[in-house]
């Protein structure tokens, strides 16, 4: 175990579980930078001790891609080759305040893992609007659903020729780790987005955390892939997504949330449109 | 050597947030006899608070298990039910 129980995070919280099966593939040669989120508060204080069983550097809001890539160099320095710097960041850190730090990150290629974990919304704070909060999405500064679409962060991180893009989901944790244990085999700039549910800001039971990541990726809304020196390829059930006819209706992964239940029946088309043409755009890159 | 000892530095420890345990309003019970030991509640229990015995069953630790939920959903065979702390 590598992420010790009971600590802060809410019920239902997919962050620790995350954090263990992240840990378990990358080993205790591992340094975590978390900027300010939520995995903060898990992390816990010098009081009540830390959950974590390897080094965490907490840092300020944008800068933790750049205190990874002064780790990774300094570790380099004393020929410690086999240790993995992680960044560990929320959508919020990762896709509006921190994006400058982490797209200077990715150009230089430094060596460090960047995990983005997405519950779509700024949760630490009491769950405002980010750049990756989905089109529909009640948010306390979205009263009325949001109307622009989730900014596609995977795919902006990849236009930068890193040599390793993946997203990832908690319901599919093979998938997961195999994607961390491939990261962490590859030298330079790697990404892994993983969208990561809230039960409070999803607005949905605690008990349904793993059920709703699964039907995120069935009704294609979430879909698993990884691009390697460029080339795309699907993973796990999303490789046989492709076909329309195997993905579940969007409104199967909205039912349970709260957050979605103001959703116009227009809203509620203008996404599966938004989804399937999404799943168009997949198909002429996975023939590339 | 840096003198660190002036440095705030956290050691690992469980229960960083105390006994979560307390936290609980569901209690999640394994009924034995319908478990097949596939071991899914144990992978997925968002705390880590599912150990596994010696004899391949899950034991849950309830000083530290929120009550979330989780495993009774993904339990395949509906072993897991969750009982009222309080009536
Ligand atoms: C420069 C700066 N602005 C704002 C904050 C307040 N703040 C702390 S955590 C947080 C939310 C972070 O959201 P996200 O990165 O998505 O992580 P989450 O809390 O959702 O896990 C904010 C706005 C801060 N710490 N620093
Ligand atoms: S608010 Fe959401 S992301 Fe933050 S600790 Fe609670 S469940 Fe986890
Ligand atoms: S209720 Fe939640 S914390 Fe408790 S054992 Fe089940 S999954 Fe783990
Ligand atoms: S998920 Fe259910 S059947 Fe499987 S080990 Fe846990 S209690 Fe037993
Ligand atoms: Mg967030």
């Amino acid at each position: 175990m590598m992420f010790l129980r009971g600590n802060a995070a809410c019920p239902g919280c997919p962050i620790p579980k995350e954090l263990d099966a992240l840990l378990e593939v990358t080993g205790k040669k591992t340094v975590l930078v978390v900027p300010a989120s939520c995995t903060s508060v898990i992390l816990g204080d010098t009081q009540g001790g830390q959950p974590s069983t390897v080094p965490v550097i907490h840092s300020a809001f944008a800068a933790a891609p750049a205190i990874a890539s002064g780790v990774a160099a300094s570790l380099r320095m004393r020929g410690e080759e086999d240790a993995t710097v992680v960044v560990w960041a929320g959508d919020g850190g990762t896709g509006d305040i921190g994006f400058a730090s982490l797209s200077g990150a990715a150009e230089r290629n430094e060596n460090i893992l960047y995990v983005c974990y997405d519950n779509e919304a700024y949760m630490n704070t009491g769950i405002q609007r980010s750049g990756l909060t989905p089109y529909g999405a009640w948010t306390t500064t979205t009263p009325s659903g949001k109307k622009e679409f989730k900014k596609p962060l995977p795919l902006i991180v990849a236009e930068h020729r890193v040599p390793y893009v993946a997203t990832a989901s908690i319901a599919y944790l093979n998938d997961y780790q195999s994607k961390v244990r491939k990261a962490k085999s590859i030298k330079g700039f790697r990404y892994i987005h993983l969208l990561s549910p809230c039960p409070p800001g999803w607005r949905f039971d605690a008990g349904l955390t793993v059920e709703i990541a699964k039907l995120a990726v069935e009704t294609g809304v979430w879909p698993l892939y990884e691009i390697e020196n460029g080339e795309f390829r699907l993973t796990s059930i999303s490789k046989v997504l492709v076909d329309k006819s195997k993905r579940k209706p969007v409104e199967a992964y909205l039912r349970y949330q709260g957050r979605f239940s103001k959703m116009t029946p227009e809203e509620v088309k203008a996404l599966q449109d938004y989804v399937d043409k999404m799943w168009e755009e997949i198909r002429e890159m996975t023939k590339k | 050597m840096i003198d660190l000892s002036e440095i705030p530095v956290a050691k690992p420890a469980k229960g960083s947030a105390g006994k979560t345990g307390t936290w609980r309003v569901l209690r999640p019970v394994i009924r034995y006899d319908k478990c097949t030991r596939c071991r899914l509640c144990i992978m997925y229990c968002v705390e880590n608070t599912i150990d596994q015995e010696p004899n391949l069953y899950p034991k849950i630790d309830y000083d530290y298990c929120k009550g979330c939920g989780v495993c009774a959903q993904v339990c395949p065979t509906k072993a897991i039910a969750m009982v009222p702390e309080v009536k």
